[in-house]
């Protein structure tokens, strides 16, 4: 198990470039820590698999350096960094049985028999396949060639990290759940440092400790799911995370208050210093209120999903979400209110700070 | 349960009928036909029952035209398969290499059999081919003509410069067709190059090479065109393979009936070879 220092990572694929546009990674510089539990969370084309790769080493990245443990592991070939990695497309060695796909990374390493029997049946075991140890591995569904690429990432004790690209993507909800928790015991059991890469939030909220977003090459937050919920840094992660995303409305603000068209909403502290740029408040639906107080609105839709629903409306000509209980109703004339507690303010999409 | 019974149905298959009759069971019977009958000319024949089926069976001439092809047939795929493979693993997979890689593969596939015949003699010939010339030069006694070795040598080599392509695009298009994803697994799994080949590489390829030495079986057994425009059969009968003899027999002597009876045999072991080929490498494929 090792640290993993990630010093001023970018990264552009092809020729190199000066503009900051074609850098599929702008500059990371973070550590995980050893034996941490880590989401990498993201929409598609973010750089999050990039990410990953440069750390395994199947990317050389165009600047900066990567440490394990404080050494300098940036030169060293993916099978020298000794990490394991498992894809979001099932890998198996189809021409070889079960078992021998578990042994095959252990025995390209020169380990004792005895040690490898060992542990492929402690994986098989984990993994539900001990049925299947002798058949060939070519005729398994998409499930179980998926369990046996995740068995081969767990089946090195020694490895300095596990990492998962989206394992789960192939895996049908139920034993989704499964595994996760599954992996969730091993984190505990044996302290990998393990960093799981996925565009599901719910997947990182519920597998990792720390939860690093990321958006168009860059990490905009980094946090426990708590913090992200409460705290977004950038209004990214205010849309991404959460069902619905928060809402991000465009104000001007006067000292402690802001103003959405004629509609001033109280706020609980004002900014330490006066905001440049763009100015958005953001609010999550939860934190709004629908009664016969506040700013006025019209309801254009209501989604009923079962425990709560979702109440879509228009305030100033901007959309709102708001989240209403099975119960509640809805007045003739409602009217909507912003819980100062749930209320951050953007300048260019950054949160700005405020006295709390 | 009320079935329209409409025979004019059976129109609809007449032309198919026809393209397969002429094509192939009419040309096929009439070989049948001469096999069992012997003619004086004068479109006179006669009923010869199994006669020359037995001739030919029991002819050494047959035999030996027959192993001189099954040796032709294996040195060719013990050559062109590994080959094909080698060559196809070093090709570059993006690029600008790609398209010329293919373009100078494809080449010799395209040019006609009497041509590659044609070149090859030419470049052979001990007095002006390239070959033959800086050979002899070097202090190697090479002369195709008289030698039979020799001989051997050239229409091998002429077969693999001319069909080792075909196994190198087919094993290339096995290749790219093995997702990136792979190569990373055996990275992080530590794999040697020699298990990426073993484990990743050949099982991907294994439909492909199914049909490469399929292909490659039936054409080399059946070669006729570029052995016979640079040897001409010789020295002697070394380089007379089948086709040749049963061309030597049917349009030069005229002995129809033998012919024939040779062509239903060399036809049926090819049939028997391909089927045995198939069998085996489909089988292998179902147990894993």
């Amino acid at each position: 198990m090792a640290r993993i220092d990630l010093d001023h990572i970018r990264h552009a694929y092809g020729a190199r470039t000066q503009k900051p546009a074609q850098y599929a990674l702008k500059e990371v510089h973070h550590t995980f820590e050893d034996g941490g539990a880590y989401a990498l969370l993201g929409p598609s084309g973010c750089g999050k698999t990039t990410l990953l790769n440069i750390i395994s080493g199947l990317v050389q990245s165009s600047e900066g350096r990567i440490l394990f443990n404080g050494r300098d592991v940036t030169p060293l070939s993916t099978q020298e960094r000794n990490i394991a990695q498992v894809f979001q497309f099932p890998v198996i060695y189809d021409t070889m049985t079960v078992y021998d796909n578990l042994a095959f990374p252990l025995r390209n390493r020169g380990v004792a028999e005895r040690e490898v029997d060992r542990t492929v049946r402690e994986i098989l075991a984990m993994i539900d396949l001990e049925s299947w140890t002798n058949r060939k591995a070519r005729g398994l569904t998409a499930d179980q060639k998926q369990k046996i690429s995740l068995g081969r990432g767990l089946v090195r004790a020694d490895v300095n990290a596990i990492l998962f690209d989206e394992p789960l993507t192939v895996i049908d909800p139920h034993m989704k759940w499964v595994l996760r928790s599954q992996l969730k015991q091993l984190h505990k059991r044996f302290g990998y440092t393990m960093v799981y890469v996925t565009h599901d939030q719910t997947e990182a909220l519920t597998f990792a400790d720390q939860v690093v977003v990321m958006f168009e090459g860059e990490i905009v937050q980094i946090g426990t799911p708590a913090e992200l919920f409460a705290r977004p840094e950038h209004t990214f992660v205010g849309y991404f995370i959460g069902s619905p995303g928060m809402n991000v409305l465009p104000v001007t603000l006067e000292g402690g208050t802001a103003r959405i068209g004629t509609n001033e909403i109280q706020l609980h502290t004002a900014p330490t210093q006066a905001p440049n740029g763009t100015i958005e408040l953001g609010i999550r639906p939860e934190f709004v209120r629908i009664g016969r107080e506040g700013m006025p609105a019209t309801v254009t839709k209501v989604e009923d999903v079962g425990r709560h629903r979702i109440v879509r409306a228009k305030v100033e000509g901007h959309e709102v979400a708001a989240i209403l209980g099975e119960d509640d109703e809805i007045p003739a004339e409602p009217r909507m209110i912003f819980d100062p507690a749930g209320i951050n303010l953007y300048a260019d999409n950054w949160r700005v700070e405020t006295a709390r | 349960m009320n079935k329209t019974w409409n025979n004019k149905a059976w129109f609809m298959v007449l032309p198919v009928l026809l393209l397969v009759a002429l094509s192939a069971v009419i040309p096929l019977m009439t070989v049948v036909n001469y096999s069992v009958q012997d003619t004086f000319g004068n479109n006179q024949f006669f009923w010869a029952g199994t006669e020359w089926f037995q001739e030919m069976l029991t002819s050494d001439r047959f035999w030996a035209a027959m192993g001189r092809n099954l040796m032709f047939s294996a040195i060719v795929l013990a050559i062109e398969i590994p080959l094909g493979i080698v060559i196809a693993l070093n090709m570059p997979k993006s690029g600008w290499g790609v398209p010329v890689c293919l373009v100078s593969m494809a080449l010799p596939l395209l040019i006609p059999w009497n041509v590659v015949g044609t070149i090859w003699q030419v470049f052979g010939r001990v007095d002006i081919g390239l070959l033959g010339y800086s050979l002899r030069q070097i202090g190697i006694d090479y002369n195709y003509v008289n030698d039979p070795f020799d001989a051997w040598v050239t229409v091998i080599g002429m077969d693999v410069w001319h069909w080792t392509s075909l196994v190198v695009l087919l094993c290339y298009a096995g290749l790219v067709s093995i997702p990136d994803a792979y190569y990373q697994a055996a990275k992080i799994d530590g794999a040697s190059r020699w298990a990426v080949f073993r484990y990743i590489q050949l099982p991907k390829m294994n439909r492909v090479l199914l049909i490469a030495v399929l292909l490659r079986f039936m054409d080399s057994f059946m070669i006729y065109t570029e052995p016979f425009v640079v040897t001409g059969g010789g020295p002697g009968n070394a380089t007379t393979f089948l086709s040749i003899d049963l061309v030597k027999m049917a349009v030069g002597q005229f002995d129809i009936g033998p012919a024939a009876a040779m062509s239903i045999i060399y036809f049926l072991i090819i049939l028997l070879m391909s089927w045995v080929f198939y069998t085996v490498m489909t089988n292998y494929d179902a147990e894993r």
